[in-house]
């Protein structure tokens, strides 16, 4: 019979000072069980130090498209960017 | 995973917008993600991959676990049990990837059961001798590393992701096994012969692993078109041969080909023809264990049946439990628990 499990999306801390990065994902019926399974799946040689599991259902993500017009609104302020500006030689701690 | 709906953008686009789109991007070296638009033939060829891939990992935990309770020393025995957990990890990180794809966990371990979907042949030979480990490791698990290398810069994102991690852990995979290679060439004559006797029985199957010769391998073009895959199959078996030459003089063991020796002028080694009419047959079901393995494999996933039921049904009544008595307090103690696993991670 089929029990499908949930997918779990995991995120691990490499080292305390680092934030958590997604790992990958999992099946496990319980979040006590996805933390264990990712601990035995993504940590076996001391990659972490922490990790987060995340039903992968409870992620709402941007867009279908990673290029999506979404960011657009971004894309046309250079002036958000330190290098926008002319400062001129010599002028120092800036 | 919940996605927003298309944007006006996307429902405007015609299928030509989205194959030069895809087009483009394969050819810029970006990667394709899973929500992204990719052909269909993309997206299926793709699947059959990676779903062989994760059958051939889970397939491989085999032939080496037959030796684990023999295993001649306990520092051996927890090396194998750890190469054959890895084994386990690499399976579950290529389902993962697979299914980013769409197709279901159980929908690929089916096909796998039930015929289906293959694994690969070199599962299909048998572990006579405790050499066979070391044999496994250094050039069954070379060949893979191989031919796995050029697969972390494939253009599917989640299955180049998966294979830098496996490609990390192959590297120990193999190096344990030429230790012990090692450790029994310079051992007893006996010791010594039984590691000879392993690599004249692995060595051409390993070969094999690369698949059939260019000419004859029907999925090569395309896939390197959309560079799933980056070189052909006998380019990966020729380097894998000149990686083998001197690796097997330091063993102090002798490759089983007669015809092996450098050219010069190719600046390689030359070596004897593969006999395909084997791999046909294994592929068709005739190899010394695919009824074996494949029995094996359904045994263990019907008799783990229940474990899976009960941990369904566990979470079910604690989930069912939670939504009667959502209070404040509950959900410290949640909290309280999540930590304490946390700190369980960490150890």
């Amino acid at each position: 019979m089929t029990t499908d499990w949930p997918l779990w999306e995991v995120f691990v801390r490499s080292r305390r000072g680092l934030s958590h990065t997604h790992a990958g994902s999992l099946h496990a019926p319980d979040a006590a069980m996805a933390l264990r399974n990712a601990r035995d799946l993504y940590t076996r040689r001391g990659e972490g130090v922490s990790i987060w599991v995340v039903p992968a259902d409870a992620v709402t993500a941007s867009s279908p498209d990673e290029k999506d017009p979404f960011f657009e609104p971004s894309a046309d302020k250079p002036y958000r960017h330190p290098t926008f500006y002319e400062i001129p030689d010599g002028v120092k701690h800036l | 995973m919940t996605t927003a709906p298309p944007s006006v953008e996307e429902r405007d686009q015609g299928p030509a917008d989205l194959q030069r789109a895809f087009d483009e991007a394969v050819a810029a070296e970006e990667r394709i993600e899973p929500r992204d638009w990719m052909p269909d033939a993309y997206r299926a060829t793709l699947v059959r991959q990676i779903a062989q891939h994760a059958h051939s990992e889970i397939i491989g935990m085999q032939p080496e676990a037959n030796w684990i309770t023999r295993a001649p020393s306990l520092r051996r025995k927890a090396i194998l049990i750890a190469k054959v957990q890895d084994e386990a990890g690499h399976g579950l990180y290529l389902y993962s990837a697979a299914e980013t794809l769409g197709v279901s966990r159980d929908e690929l371990l089916d096909k796998l059961h039930a015929g289906r979907q293959r694994y690969s042949s070199i599962f299909n030979y048998p572990t006579l001798t405790w050499a066979d480990m070391g044999a496994i490791g250094w050039l069954v698990d070379g060949a893979a590393i191989t031919n796995q290398v050029p697969l972390c810069r494939c253009s599917y994102g989640p299955y180049a992701r998966a294979m830098v991690r496996i490609c990390k852990e192959e590297s120990f995979h193999q190096r344990q096994g030429y230790e012990l290679l090692l450790a029994l060439s310079r051992g007893t004559e006996a010791q010594h012969a039984m590691a000879q006797d392993a690599v004249n029985r692995w060595w051409w199957p390993s070969l094999m692993m690369f698949g059939p010769p260019d000419d004859e391998s029907s999925h090569s073009a395309q896939s390197m078109e959309w560079k799933i895959k980056r070189h052909s199959n006998d380019e990966l078996r020729q380097r894998f041969v000149d990686i083998c030459v001197p690796q097997a003089e330091s063993l102090g063991l002798t490759l089983p080909d007669p015809d092996l020796r450098w050219n010069e002028e190719r600046g390689r080694h030359d070596f004897g023809a593969i006999d395909w009419e084997e791999f046909k047959q294994i592929l068709k079901g005739n190899g010394p264990c695919n009824e074996q393995r494949i029995t094996q494999r359904r045994r263990a996933h019907e008799e783990g049946a229940w474990v899976r039921e009960a941990a369904a049904a566990y979470a079910a009544k604690r989930a069912a439990r939670h939504g009667a008595a959502t209070t404040h307090h509950n959900h410290q103690d949640e909290h309280r628990a999540q930590h304490a696993h946390d700190g369980e991670a960490r150890g």
